[in-house]
């Protein structure tokens, strides 16, 4: 049954397949999932694409080094179930971050068939494999082994505590997760829209950790419920992932104006606590036309929730030019094509409200290309005189996270660096014995799969950890 | 799932709630909150830990049916449950341990107030307390507060205690000696009242304040408040702040922002009728 293998050639005549998504007039107004996923056809002739190099520069610049031409190979061959319990055995979470990871600066942007044209479609193949895997769950059961006896904490439920429950629980050990909200996730729930990560997925993966064991407690609040060094006392081994929760405000006036929001109220709101849906409890203002300042994805969701419920016009403000947007590549083509404008080189300098303090708009100012700064990448300069409105009825400020202190402002032991995040040595291991930390809260804002690197080592250094420590 | 244990009304729209929650109960302290959500797709909404019972387990609630979710919860019956409960959250009180201290509870404020009239009276403090309520009926836990010091009742109509505002007896209150601190918590026009009162006598005064809050943990901005300029998260950082220095307008202001989803959801006579689709 498996196909004749391809000669190189013949591979690479094989162009790019492309991902099948939901038209974007129809998407506009609905919260279904904008890419509809690789039919099998298209991805077993996308998977004959990849060249199986012997030094397969892709593995490099996945930050987990997922070993991409061996599921490739296995799904070109149609051996979907071992395809899947490889990529598994790399990837814990891969239907995220097959959805998610930017792939354009990472996997894809390494392979070799990007320098004359086209590269494998990594990305879109890992969720087509990964969807796979999640609708035959009997094809990659869920390991475990016997009870070591040993307790481990971990604080948040993000992809950095996922991913260190999934490896801890699987070596037998008693882990439970603590989560400040009432659903386990982090970013994954509250953040990242339904439109582009299905809740559903999240959901799965966490019955995936409760069938292996884990234990999540949501409502409990590390630096205040309990805090670190309690913790520290009833566990062997303690693993923060808290994530980078503290809101960034853009400090100009008219910043508590109705109307202004974060993009983490405004997607909690809409994501977390579903004020998408009409007969939510949780309310969330339907503005007319709301700018969303900022170019990362956090701002694109938010720019593409906006249109989504309703708003005619939806602007991006951004400083810089499209080039220079953090945001996924795939993010921005699809905000474009769902007809989001783009405000680009414009910085806000005011936000004008009515007498009723009800936002009405965003005075801002064109902004130039100057010098490169520290970054490397050419700073902003405003063009004087150049100074122009927007009107608009909301304004979603999506300047990025800092590290939130509630839990290290209770903890004072944890050493943090000069921006509030847990300094760690290259294992994860804090200033504290036995406490290891990983994911935004080290990082700053950062990836999906960074954190999820950062609980696969983590992982691996309490292991270490508890054997040391073994009574 | 936290299990109610008892319920008592308190006045018209006031209910008292003691709920199952151990943890919190064993380490609360006075002046924090928890951030509750009553069942499946409920809004998360904070209320102050008017008390608790360690040994029970049970924290109490006292909550002023104003809206959906509070009249929600509010009709709940001892044996059912609500789902979510997170905390204890914010800071604890800025407490005195000795000297006069008066504590002014204006409606569910007193709520507010009764812990830490509590907490001042356990630490050997001189407590007065003064609370106010539209009439007889709406006048809540005032024998509570009397095993914690004296006690002025005001009503509007004058139908019980003194009548007129609560800032008429703390006039009074402030010119009869000497005072330390003043803990005020209530609407926002009593607080503004109560540190207009006391600023220019120099007494400190502490006041509880109610922004909106989604997550309670710093993480989504929405209860911002400006203090002396400032914006700071009322769930983290306060929710109480020094009222001498608070931005009552802007607070007053901020709390209007849902208020045409809030009547709609009001005015529509099916209880189970939800907010969401209005425009503003
Ligand atoms: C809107 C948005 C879109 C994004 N899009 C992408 C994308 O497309 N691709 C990508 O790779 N990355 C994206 N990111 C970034 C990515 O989501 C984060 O880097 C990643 O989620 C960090 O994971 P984490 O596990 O460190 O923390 P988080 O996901 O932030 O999870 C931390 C968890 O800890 C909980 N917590 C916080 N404090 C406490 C406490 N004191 N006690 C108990 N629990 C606590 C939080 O509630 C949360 O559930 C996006 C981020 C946002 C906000
Ligand atoms: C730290 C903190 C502690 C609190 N403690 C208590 C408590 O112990 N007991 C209690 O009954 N309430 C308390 N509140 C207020 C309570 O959270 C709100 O009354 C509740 O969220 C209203 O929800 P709702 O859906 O029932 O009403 P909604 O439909 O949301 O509102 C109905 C009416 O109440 C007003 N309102 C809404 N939210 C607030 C608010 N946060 N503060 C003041 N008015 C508001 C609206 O403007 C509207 O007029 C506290 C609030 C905070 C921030
Ligand atoms: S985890 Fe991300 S970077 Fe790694 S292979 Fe998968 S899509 Fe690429
Ligand atoms: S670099 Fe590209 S072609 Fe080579 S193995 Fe990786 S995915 Fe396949
Ligand atoms: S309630 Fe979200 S930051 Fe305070």
């Amino acid at each position: 049954m498996h196909p004749q293998r391809l000669t190189p050639k013949e591979r690479l005549q094989l162009s790019r397949q492309v991902m099948p998504a939901q038209d974007a007039a129809q998407r506009r107004a609905n919260f279904a999932e904008v890419n509809l996923g690789l039919p099998e056809t298209l991805a077993l002739i996308e998977a004959d694409r990849c060249l199986q190099c012997k030094n397969p520069r892709c593995m490099l610049g996945c930050p987990v080094n997922v070993n991409i031409p061996r599921f490739l190979e296995l799904l070109s061959q149609g051996r979907l179930p071992e395809a899947a319990r490889s990529l598994l055995h790399d990837n814990a979470l891969p239907a995220i971050t097959g959805r998610v990871c930017p792939q354009e600066i990472q996997c894809e942007c390494e392979c070799i068939r990007a320098k004359k044209g086209e590269s494998v479609a990594v990305g879109h193949l890992e969720r087509f494999v990964a969807d796979w895997a999640r609708a035959h769950p009997e094809a990659v059961p869920v390991l475990t082994a016997p009870p070591s006896g040993r307790r481990v904490a971990i604080v948040g439920s993000g992809p950095a505590g996922l991913t260190a429950a999934g490896e801890l629980a699987r070596n037998g050990h008693d882990v439970t997760v603590y989560e400040a909200l009432h659903r386990p996730g982090g970013v994954l729930v509250y953040g990242i829209p339904e439109f582009r990560l299905p809740k559903q997925i999240v959901d799965q993966e966490i019955d995936r950790l409760r069938q292996a064991g884990v234990k999540i407690e949501c409502n409990v609040v590390i630096g205040r419920t309990y805090t670190v060094p309690e913790l520290r006392a009833r566990f062997d081994a303690v693993f923060i992932a808290n994530g980078a929760g503290l809101p960034a405000f853009m400090n100009i006036p008219g910043e508590n104006l109705k109307g202004v929001y974060t993009a983490n109220e405004y997607l909690t709101r809409v994501n977390l606590m579903a004020a998408f849906a009409p007969d939510a409890d949780t309310p969330v203002l339907r503005p007319r036309c709301a700018v969303i300042v900022g170019g990362g994805n956090v701002a694109m969701d938010a720019a593409r929730t906006a249109r989504r419920l309703g708003a005619e016009r939806v602007v991006i403000a951004y400083r810089r030019t499209k080039a220079e947007m953090p945001a996924r590549v795939e993010e921005v083509h699809h905000a474009e094509e769902e007809g989001i404008d783009f405000e680009l080189l414009c910085a806000p300098l005011e936000i004008l409200g009515t007498d009723r303090k009800w936002v009405r708009g965003l005075r801002c100012v064109r902004m130039q290309l100057g010098e490169p700064d520290a970054s490397g990448r050419r700073r902003p300069v405003p063009i004087p005189d150049s100074e122009f409105v927007i009107e608009c009825d909301m304004v979603v400020s999506a300047l990025g996270t800092r590290a939130n202190p509630l839990l290290t402002a209770t903890c004072r032991d944890l050493k943090l660096n000069e921006r509030g995040n847990i300094e760690v040595d290259e294992n994860g291991l804090t200033s504290m014995p036995g406490v290891f930390a990983g994911g935004d809260i080290v990082r700053g804002a950062a990836t999906v799969i960074l954190a999820m690197g950062d609980g696969k080592r983590a992982a691996i250094a309490i292991e270490r950890y508890l054997l040391e420590t073994k009574a | 799932m936290h299990l109610i244990t008892a319920k008592t009304r308190l006045s018209p729209n006031v209910t008292r709630l003691d709920v199952q929650a151990p943890r919190i109960a064993e380490i609360r302290r006075a002046g924090q909150f928890v951030i509750v959500r009553r069942g499946e797709g409920a809004e998360r909404i904070p209320l102050t830990i008017a008390d608790s019972d360690p040994a029970a387990g049970t924290i109490t609630l006292v909550i002023q049916a104003v809206g959906k979710s509070t009249r929600d919860l509010v009709a709940l019956e001892p044996g059912e449950a609500i789902r979510d409960i997170a905390g204890p959250l914010g800071h604890p009180t800025e407490l005195i341990t000795a000297g006069r201290a008066l504590c002014i509870g204006g409606g569910v404020g007193t709520a507010v107030v009764h812990p830490i009239a509590q907490a001042l009276a356990r630490a050997g403090v001189n407590v007065t307390s003064i609370v106010g309520g539209r009439s007889r009926e709406w006048v809540i836990l005032e024998a509570e507060l009397r095993r914690c010091g004296d006690v002025v009742v005001c009503t509007d109509d004058g139908s019980y205690g003194r009548k007129g505002f609560v800032t008429e007896a703390a006039t009074d209150y402030l010119k009869s000696g000497r005072c330390d601190i003043v803990y005020a918590v209530g609407p926002v026009p009593m607080m503004r009242a109560v540190a207009n009162l006391t600023r220019p006598l120099g007494v400190r005064t502490i006041v509880s304040l109610n922004p909106l809050m989604v997550d309670g943990t710093g993480m989504c901005g929405g209860c911002r408040v400006s203090v002396d300029g400032k914006a700071l998260f009322a769930c983290v950082d306060g929710p109480e702040f020094d009222g001498h220095r608070v931005d009552f307008d802007l607070l007053a202001e901020r709390q209007t922002t849902y208020r045409e989803f809030e009547q709609a959801a009001a005015a529509r006579p099916d209880h189970d009728c939800r907010i969401g689709l209005g425009q503003r």
